[in-house]
């Protein structure tokens, strides 16, 4: 552990971005680096950078130039946004040593006059870094091996003991025959080489980068992308580790509800989405969908598109009711248009991140992502682009929907997409065409949606001027629905169920009925029953009255007949009435 | 560098010589000492006595030098008579020293 502290400490910082990674921390310090180069590889730009760097930030240094005019190599700076005029009295000293044409070389000749006034100069302003630009054109001066070899070695020596970390620059021209013995040479006495190429591929150019060798440091090997941008020299390295963060578990609205619902309740904080499917399949819609919803939370967004002018995308947005137009005025929105041919995955890359850092987005849509992929890129573009985009968005916890164009409507499934997206998405979402009856119309579904539970069920993609809805899909005869064919459907049943509807209201009416008519009768019977009662009622009490008048009649007739005194019993007389 | 003294600044006594020679010089440098030597054997040769040689030490004022132009050492450089012309190395050269000079190689034989 002490042991690569140590290394760190023996660094200085580039202050070029992806430079200082790939070198793990930078320069070796107060040791000599080689930058190599064919013509227009940007070494000029690099070694100065790296000084300009350093005299930003307490290490003043001394530009040596063997090629350029001191004055030239100053106003070109300028273009990168560096002001070299502040710092040039005490921080950045700039030495003209072109040879000048009308010299003769008369015998042999040293640099130790240079090296040691060199010397009194970095004394002077403590200077820390110094470059030595084309080295290359100095050497050629002594016209002998070995007098370049024993001036390079004067020159190493030198850097180690005044302990000034040096950059010498030095054309490498690959297609040149003669290769120079002291570049050779140079390669090995140097403590750190990097290389430096300009090739055009598919009528791109494009600048790499590699390290060849960095004596006591580890070192990424492999060749980055070098971009010469607005603010000058940037190493686009493909990092080997994802950034370690904390998953969120936030949710957020796709704009869509019934998405959301599919999705569990929206995507992921943080998580990269992709849009898959065939051109005009309604994938920007949907990244409006979710651009629209962002806005309205208040969250700050970023559309990168790529051929097309932002008026464009948002009016054609509009047209399906999603008007980001308030949100791009008041800047909460911003759209970035590029330009998918003009430049290689590397050179895109590096422009996503400048963006990202500008605008600082919370909701990122790219689209599509095919485009930052374009056919110049080689098989390793391809395969890390995903994945740096990843580490990059991830990294900031931003939440990243892009779109993919899959050339034919089938792809869905199949593993093997354009770009190797899929393995990297946290949620992937397809659109397709469904021809059916003389009609195209849109269908999606979730292919995977890490860490939630979503449907798997095939929803129909509809767009109108009023917005974006999904709609069930009605599957027939083992055929999926959609469309007219949908709405037929939809009306038929309909029709059948309000059939069915009517019948039973009408069944339940008719027994309705039927119950009142029993209800009915009941009561006449009830009447009819109050009727016998009181008949027999009557039939009673007439009977009883008669009873008593009969009995009555009789005692009298009795006693008018003033016979017998035996009455006879009651009894006796009702058993002979009964009989 | 402080031993510089050793080292002759004016080594002819006319002044106002016709043939004015600057010579740059790494303090004790071995292609200094030469070219000094060089330049002095041949000017005596050529020109007798109507000869001057300044010789300026760049270590001790580096950007002087510079500004003159003065990256690499030895280099002189023919004030006069015009045009300026200006060799660098130790002069060990003889023919490509007089083609500088303009003077003809087989007058030196």
């Amino acid at each position: 552990m002490s042991n690569t502290q140590q290394i760190e400490l023996n660094k200085i910082q580039t202050g070029i971005r992806g430079l200082d990674d790939i070198t793990n921390g930078g320069l070796p310090k107060g040791r000599g680096t080689l930058l190599a180069g064919g013509p227009g590889c940007g070494k000029t730009v690099i070694a100065l950078q790296i000084l300009v760097h350093g005299a930003k930030h307490g290490e003043p240094g001394i530009f040596v130039t063997f090629e350029e005019d001191s004055s030239r190599i100053i106003t070109n700076a300028t273009t990168f946004g560096w002001n070299l005029s502040e710092l040039e009295s005490q921080k950045l000293f700039f030495l003209d040593a072109k040879p000048r044409p009308d010299i003769v070389c008369a015998g042999q000749f040293d640099l130790s006059s240079l090296l040691a006034s060199l010397k009194v100069k970095a004394d002077q302003m403590m200077a820390k870094r110094i470059v030595f630009d084309s080295i290359d054109v100095l050497l050629s001066l002594l016209d002998d091996p070995l007098a370049e070899r024993r001036e390079l070695f004067r020159l190493n020596d030198w850097l180690i003991s005044s302990g000034l970390t040096g950059i010498i620059t030095c054309k490498n021209n690959d297609s040149c025959q003669s290769r120079l013995d002291y570049q050779d040479f140079m390669q090995y006495m140097v403590d750190c080489m990097i290389f430096l190429r300009h090739d055009v591929d598919n009528r791109l150019a494009h600048r790499t980068m590699r390290i060849i060798k960095y004596r006591g440091s580890s070192f990424n090997s492999r060749e980055a992308a070098l971009l010469l941008g607005d603010t000058g020299a940037e190493v686009i390295a493909f990092t080997l580790s994802l950034p370690q963060l904390s998953a969120s578990t936030e949710r957020i609205s796709s704009g869509i509800d019934r998405l959301d619902s599919m999705l569990g309740s929206g995507y992921y904080r943080g998580s990269a989405v992709v849009l898959s499917g065939a051109p005009g399949t309604a994938k920007t819609t949907l990244c409006g969908c979710f651009l629209l919803a962002a806005c309205e939370r208040g969250e700050r967004s970023l559309f990168i598109g790529f051929d097309e002018p932002a008026q464009e995308i948002v009016r054609n947005l509009r047209s399906v009711g999603i008007d980001l137009g308030p949100y791009v005025d008041s800047g909460l929105l911003h759209i970035q248009s590029l330009r998918s041919s003009v430049s290689g995955t590397e050179e895109h890359m590096g422009m996503v991140r400048k963006l990202i850092e500008t605008y600082q987005p919370r909701c990122l849509v790219i689209d599509p992502l095919s485009a930052i992929v374009n056919s110049h890129s080689n098989d390793e573009a391809l395969r890390r682009m995903p994945e740096q985009l990843l580490a990059l968005t991830k990294s900031t916890g931003i939440t990243m929907i892009c779109t993919s164009l899959l050339a034919s409507n089938n792809d869905a499934l199949n593993e093997d997409t354009n770009i190797h997206i899929s393995t990297v998405a946290d949620t992937w979402i397809h659109i397709s065409y469904a021809m059916l009856a003389g009609e195209r119309n849109r269908s999606l579904t979730i292919v995977k949606s890490r860490g939630t539970e979503h449907s798997n069920q095939v929803r129909e993609l509809i767009l109108n001027s009023s917005g974006v809805s999904l709609a069930d899909v009605y599957q027939a005869g083992g055929e999926v629905l959609m469309g007219t064919a949908r709405w037929q459907k939809e009306t038929a049943e309909k029709a059948t169920e309000d059939l069915l509807l009517a019948s039973v209201v009408h069944k339940r009416r008719a027994i309705e009925l039927a119950q009142a008519e029993v209800n009915a009768r009941v009561e006449v019977l009830q009447v009819e029953l109050a009727v016998k009662e009181a008949e027999l009622k009557l039939l009673l009490a007439t009977e009883d009255t008669r009873v008593k008048l009969s009995n009555l009649s009789r005692d009298e007739l009795w006693s008018k007949r003033s016979g017998d005194d035996l009455k006879p019993s009651s009894e006796n007389w009702h058993i002979d009435k009964e009989c | 560098m402080n031993n510089i003294s050793s080292i002759p600044k004016h080594t002819s006594e006319i002044s106002a010589a016709t043939h004015v020679f600057r010579l740059y010089i790494a303090g004790e440098a071995p292609n200094s000492i030469l070219a000094l030597h060089n330049l002095k054997a041949l000017c005596l040769e050529l020109y007798r006595d109507d000869y001057r040689i300044d010789v300026v030490d760049v270590l001790l004022s580096p950007e002087k030098a510079w500004a003159e132009g003065v990256i690499v050492t030895p280099m002189v450089l023919r004030v006069s008579p015009e045009p300026v012309v200006k060799i660098i190395g130790n002069l060990n050269n003889t023919d490509q020293v007089l083609g500088a000079l303009g003077l003809v190689i087989k007058d030196h034989d």
